[in-house]
């Protein structure tokens, strides 16, 4: 199973990615998994991926071949599509966050990006942000996302709480499950 | 204890050093090295440290070794340059205990200033180099690099690349084997470098590389997976995870040290396969020798020198796939980009204001290159920028630098650029350098340095005063700005690039994303006051944008309330208030 997890530097991309990937872990496959470090991160476009499998050889996955782009931003979403095979299934926060280039007029950001991605892909879309901030606690956006994913990944519901548990901090345990069921119960 | 555990490359390579007994480890980050450090801190039975520069480090590394202890120094590839030093001639001292240099390649440029290959280095030092090619084996290849250490008596560079680095795969957890310490005996001609015992050292050198050479067709890490022997790859590291996600059935020679090369097993592996193909990211280094053997192999002529590789680009290249092609949308790029926040915006904004060029240097500022800021007009190398300006001004004179500056980071500044500084003080430069003084080593992800006054381990230590390290070696004017107090900085930036006399300027705050930072503002536009003039974008935030009417409308979740905006706005439509 070929994952795709992509956004903007600081939208928390890797921790869901690493979520993903201990999920996995723990039923039982061969898991690799690729992340961004250092000055690419830095509000730029960000990717992470995801591969599980009886055996897994390359960290990445390549164009084409992915069953589940998780897009934490339309532009972004739009940016990878071609990496999704041809029943692949799209997950998109309905967020817009300008790039420098269109901040400061050298570019256009483009209209009815998910009308397009919609006739061209099987596509599921959610606005985490909001979800999030009436959760009380809008930096759970990612998890929200997350939730409508792991439908579409598989896995026990269970089984996705319990790593989620284990993995985010103490305090926010609470309010990242909540983040969690709603997103999976959408 | 068997455990297993998902791990980042690095943090492998780490667990790699824990196992292999490892008890002194020095470093200066950079990406994608930089992690290999901060997981092995947390092991208490290593001494780990953050040195200076790359330079000191493996000097401290080779000290370790020298006295009798397992011992490594990790750093980017341009970090080894800074290191080759010491490397060229540690190949001619050998070592007494395990010497390891964890040397990190960045193929694709994810964050480095270029493509270089580690393993030229390597054969132009006479050194010989482990490669693994996922987590797993990152770790249990460091064990071997450390044998192979003190079987051969020589350092032994370790190469990751980004990939590795950065990718995570399953580990087999094993348990920490310390040896006993080796006896320090004192050995002029070994360790004393000077004419009359370096030549005999080459000797020893040459002979040296010659048996690895020979030993290196028997080396465990050195695979040969026959398969169909019509194709085979000759590959190492990452690349051979596309080799085999790519062409499942076609024969692999898989080299786990790739210098000095195996020979016999090569000659023995093209014999048996009928066209082979070597499959390496970046130089021709494997492809090269095999050819100068006499022997035919494909490389180069079907595979760029540039980048990373894929799966993909072998199924393309080789077995004629059509359908591996894909259309991409054609959507505006999204570079890296200055936080919300960040005081180098505040500092650059003043610089593009004054229409000053500067010298840049290495760390996040190096965005000050780019629009909107446009201040930076060139990035060489650690350190460069001050010594860059130097040479300017000895070309041009005096009144060509009056409106450039130099512009570094402290830890940058700390790492090589305070030589280029004393270098201006001897050499009477009329210059004006600024540190960019944020606290830490930004671009990196936060790591404490020298004047942070904590080290790699977290503990207390002194913290040396950036302003009294420049006035001790001579600097006549130190001059130390809070970095978003724009008017002062604009005045003495104006001041000092006028002035005939050398000066430092000591930008400072704290980067916006240093832990503990507390942010009790935000701003916020008055859409009423707001004359759409597009100001206060000129400084390049993005926790800014515009509503559909022209106004402009500031994120709250993104804006850190550091009110540099507010400074551009002539009309009073920008108001900082508590969160």
């Amino acid at each position: 199973m070929n994952i795709m997890v992509v956004g903007v530097g600081g939208q928390g991309t890797l921790l869901t990615s690493r979520i993903i990937g201990k999920t996995a872990l723990a039923g039982g496959y061969d898991i690799k998994l690729s992340e961004v470090h250092g000055m690419a991160q830095r509000g730029g476009s960000v990717v992470t991926f995801v591969r599980f499998g009886d055996k897994v050889f390359e960290p990445v996955c390549e164009e084409g071949t992915v069953d589940v782009l998780i897009a934490f931003e339309r532009l972004e979403a739009l940016r990878y599509a071609h990496f999704l095979k041809k029943d692949g299934v799209m997950i998109v926060n309905d967020t817009r966050i300008d790039p420098m280039t269109v901040v400061i007029g050298a570019a256009q950001y483009p209209e009815n990006i998910l009308q397009g991605l919609e006739k061209s892909h099987k596509l599921y879309t959610i606005n985490g942000g909001e979800v999030a901030k009436a959760l009380g606690n809008s930096k759970v956006l990612n998890t929200v996302v997350l939730g409508l994913a792991a439908k579409h990944i598989g896995f026990e519901k269970e089984e996705w709480i319990r790593v989620l548990q284990s993995t985010v901090p103490q305090k926010t345990v609470e309010i990242n499950t909540k983040a969690f069921e709603e997103g999976y119960n959408l | 204890m068997s455990e297993k555990r998902i791990m980042l490359g690095n943090d492998a390579i780490a667990r790699g050093a824990y196992e292999a007994g490892v008890k002194v480890s020095s470093a200066y980050p950079g990406t994608p090295s930089t992690e290999i450090s901060e997981f092995l801190a947390k092991y208490d039975e290593v001494y780990t440290e953050w040195a200076p520069n790359e330079k000191v480090a493996l000097e401290v590394a080779a000290g370790a070794s020298i006295a009798g202890v397992r011992s490594m120094a990790c750093m980017k590839h341009v970090g080894l340059n800074v290191a080759s030093d010491p490397l060229y001639t540690l190949a001619y001292t050998g070592v007494n205990a395990g010497l390891v240099v964890v040397v990190a390649d960045d193929p694709g440029l994810a964050s480095s200033q270029n493509e270089q290959d580690t393993r030229m280095i390597a054969r132009s030092a006479h050194l010989p180099v482990v490669e693994p090619s996922d987590s797993g084996e990152a770790k249990e290849y460091f064990k071997y690099a450390m044998e192979l250490s003190e079987k051969y008596d020589t350092p032994v560079i370790f190469r990751t690349t980004t990939k590795l680095s950065h990718s995570q795969s399953i580990v087999d957890l094993g348990e920490r084997e310390v040896p006993e310490d080796k006896v320090y005996e004192r050995q002029v001609p070994k360790y004393v470098m000077m004419p009359g015992s370096a030549i005999g050292r080459h000797v020893v050198v040459e002979k040296r590389e010659k048996q690895m050479e020979i030993d290196a067709s028997g080396f465990s890490v050195n695979k040969v997976e026959y398969k169909d022997k019509k194709l085979g790859f000759i590959t190492s590291g990452i690349p051979y995870q596309y080799v085999r996600e790519a062409c499942p059935n076609a024969s692999v020679l898989k080299l786990g040290v790739v210098n000095p090369l195996p020979k016999a097993l090569i000659e023995e592996f093209c014999k048996n396969v009928e066209t082979v193909y070597v499959f390496e990211e970046l130089e021709p280094v494997i492809e090269e020798q095999i050819r100068a053997w006499g022997i035919d192999v494909k490389g180069k002529e079907c595979f760029t020198k540039q980048g990373e590789y894929s799966a993909n680009m072998l199924r393309r290249v080789l077995v004629g796939c059509t359908d591996c092609t894909y259309e991409k949308a054609q959507v505006p790029a999204r570079p890296p980009i200055l936080c919300p926040g960040c005081p180098h915006r505040s500092t650059f904004s003043v610089l593009n204001k004054l229409k000053i060029h500067a010298a840049g240097d290495i760390g996040c500022y190096t965005l000050g290159a780019v629009a909107p800021l446009n201040v930076i007009d060139t990035t060489i190398c650690m350190g460069s920028s001050i010594s860059l300006l130097h040479g300017m001004e000895k070309a041009k004179g005096k009144e060509y630098i009056k409106n450039w500056v130099a512009t570094i980071g402290d830890s940058t500044f700390l790492h090589t650029g305070v030589n280029s500084l004393i270098n201006m003080v001897y050499n009477k430069s009329s210059a004006t350098v600024m540190i960019l003084d944020n606290r830490t080593t930004g671009m990196t992800g936060h790591q404490e340095h020298a004047a942070t006054g904590k080290t790699l381990k977290g503990e207390d230590t002194y913290a040396i005063d950036l302003t009294e390290l420049c006035r001790s070696i001579g600097v006549p004017n130190v001059i130390t700005v809070d970095a978003f107090d724009v008017k002062e900085m604009e005045r003495v930036v104006k001041e000092s690039v006028n002035s005939d006399e050398l000066t430092v300027i000591i930008a400072k705050a704290p980067c916006a994303l240093l832990k503990g930072m507390k942010f009790p503002n935000k701003c916020r536009v008055d859409s009423e006051k707001c004359k759409k003039c597009g100001m206060c974008m000129k400084i390049g935030c993005p926790a800014m944008t515009k509503n559909a009417d022209g106004t402009v409308k500031i994120d709250e979740t993104m804006c850190n309330g550091c009110g540099l905006c507010k400074n551009y706005c002539k009309f009073g439509a920008i108001e900082k208030i508590e969160r």
